[in-house]
């Protein structure tokens, strides 16, 4: 009874010192899937620098993140997409007022099977096909096969990117919008792994996720303009059509152990962890 | 002093007994509270008959019923395929199999219901999906039919205990009877057995289909998620479970999004209940 009661009372005193801990030296971070490998890159690195903080780093989508920032459970919120106004006011009405800072950039990479004799789309056809308007890659120079359209969920930076972006070609008052048949997957990966197994497929996704077995299609903004591979140097130079910043959001300016995390982040030491977790540096 | 200790104990089983039915009131108050405001957004008929269902658009789009049709497709083409290997499976268990094979089947379904869903979802992703692309030359393998197949493993533990105890707790008289009177032994499992359990039955078939309607994780990694009307049990499918599951994350809380999913939570509920209370009648028709 003893024994039992001591094991509680260890525990709790464990459990306790884990919250005690979370406001001293140790943050949460939260949010985009994009940003998870980063981010994760980021906290190693820092946590090998200054050994006594922890850093925590969680996915979900960036509006996961946000709204955990908006509800206090996490101190830094990862997104791939600027803070919605709705956001903004919920925030304020909570006491919490969001920060932004731009941490680095992203080429949203087209995919394809490698097996998929298409190798380059217009920004018009790119919207055509995620609308539901082009249903067959023989329209647009492929075999007779029927487009697979692979999106991610809502819950993602990336897909709203997309829409906003691509579909709807960053006009607010458009209303274009997914075609209900493409698939909602839940994870870039698993976007990746239909396309490398199914040669009718397109989907989109941060340039990291590329590999061997998945295409990526070069992109030009019009048909008069130049097709653009989705690398590095063509995100940097501005060239590729489609690329997007990533930010870091706190609650005000950061302070403390965030400030130190970001200031981090945005070093030159940071700066090249973005470069080789395949996303693009804000400053060279 | 025992009188006391007695009567201690026996008001703490009532509350455990009051516990679980307190819990399910909360839990179905909470849901109303939290569902109910969608209706000041889109109204009732529009919610559940609207046929778009884009939930962060501006004004956003709240029509539930490509998810319900889709939970429902899954869930029937679960129930062919389990139902019939399920029943059969708790008649041979019960009748036929030698005692060492019984032994052995009863293990291996238990087993069967112990695999976590996530599991059988990246089972179900690495290996059926292909072959269902492949059987049918279809440009995707993430369908409905692939959701039920794999839905199909996960109610036929529940299907085959709970037939299986129906089939045991016939009198052994009947069985005697039939056989005396000169019928076979499958005459008898077909023409007394079977008639006779058949309300336990229909109550293991209703709690399994109950399983499979509440079921999440499987479904979402395997069906696709394209929130739109299926036309066939060979295309993908967006069930009212994957829904929550894959928003919920993202609702902002307050927001007409957030409303939205737990008025499908109110959805679930009230079908899981109606599935739940038709299995109680058929359980208790046969006392």
């Amino acid at each position: 009874m003893i024994k039992k009661g001591l094991m509680v009372f260890i525990m709790l005193m464990f459990s306790l010192s884990a919250f005690a801990g979370q406001g001293k030296n140790s943050i949460q971070i939260k949010g985009s899937d994009t940003m998870v490998n980063l981010g994760q890159a980021w906290a190693e690195k820092y946590m090998e620098k200054y050994p006594g903080d922890f850093i925590a780093v969680t996915g979900g989508g960036s509006g996961t993140g946000l709204s955990s920032l908006i509800s206090a459970s996490c101190d830094i919120a990862m997104s791939s997409r600027n803070i919605k106004d709705k956001e903004i006011a919920l925030a304020n009405k909570k006491g919490v007022n969001p920060n932004e800072i731009k941490a680095a950039l992203d080429g949203l990479a087209v995919v394809v099977n490698p097996a998929n004799s298409v190798n380059k789309l217009t920004l018009d056809q790119l919207a055509g096909i995620f609308t539901g308007k082009i249903t067959n890659w023989k329209e647009l120079g492929g075999k007779d096969e029927k487009i697979v359209l692979l999106s991610r969920e809502v819950n993602s930076g990336t897909h709203v990117y997309f829409k906003e972006h691509v579909l709807r070609k960053n006009d607010p008052n458009s209303k274009e919008e997914f075609v209900p048949r493409a698939l909602m997957l839940s994870s870039s990966q698993a976007i990746a792994d239909e396309v490398a197994g199914n040669s009718s497929a397109i989907g989109y996704y941060g340039m990291g996720y590329i590999s061997a077995k998945q295409k990526p299609v070069a992109i030009a903004k019009d048909e008069k303009s130049e097709y653009v591979e989705p690398v590095i140097a063509n995100v940097i130079n501005n060239k590729y059509p489609i690329s997007r910043p990533l930010f870091l959001y706190t609650n005000g300016a950061p302070q403390g152990l965030v400030k130190k995390f970001v200031d981090f982040a945005l070093s030159k030491e940071g700066q090249d962890i973005v470069l080789v977790t395949d996303f693009v540096p804000i400053k060279n | 002093m025992r009188k006391f200790k007695e009567f201690i104990i026996e008001k703490l089983i009532l509350v455990c007994g009051i516990a679980s039915i307190f819990f399910v009131v909360l839990i179905f108050l909470f849901l109303l509270k939290e569902g109910l405001a969608v209706f000041n957004i889109v109204g009732p008929f529009n919610f559940l008959f609207g046929k778009s269902w884009y939930p962060i658009s501006d004004p956003p789009q709240l029509g539930i019923l490509p998810l319900i049709l889709g939970s429902l497709l899954v869930t029937l083409g679960a129930a062919i395929i389990s139902i019939p290997i399920g029943v059969g499976c708790a008649i041979y268990i019960a009748e036929v199999a030698p005692l060492k094979i019984k032994e052995i089947l009863k293990a291996g379904i238990e087993l069967l219901a112990a695999i976590p869903s996530v599991v059988l979802g990246f089972i179900g992703m690495v290996t059926l999906v292909p072959i269902v692309k492949n059987v049918f030359h279809l440009p995707t393998g993430l369908t409905a039919l692939s959701g039920s197949i794999m839905l199909a493993f996960m109610a036929m533990p529940t299907i085959v205990s709970i037939a299986e105890d129906a089939l045991y707790s016939i009198p052994k008289t009947y069985k005697e009877g039939a056989l005396a009177l000169g019928a076979t032994h499958w005459q008898t499992i077909w023409r007394v057995m079977l008639p006779a359990a058949s309300s336990g039955i229909l109550a293991a078939i209703m709690l399994g289909i109950g399983r499979v309607i509440g079921e999440t994780m499987a479904v979402m990694m395997i069906t696709g998620n394209a929130a739109v009307i299926p036309n066939s049990i060979l295309a993908p499918v967006r069930t009212l479970t994957a829904t929550i599951a894959a928003e919920m994350g993202e609702a902002v809380v307050g927001s007409e999004h957030y409303f939205a999913l737990f008025a499908i939570g109110i959805v679930l509920f009230v079908i899981s209940f109606a599935i739940n209370v038709t299995a109680d009648l058929f359980l208790h028709k046969k006392q």
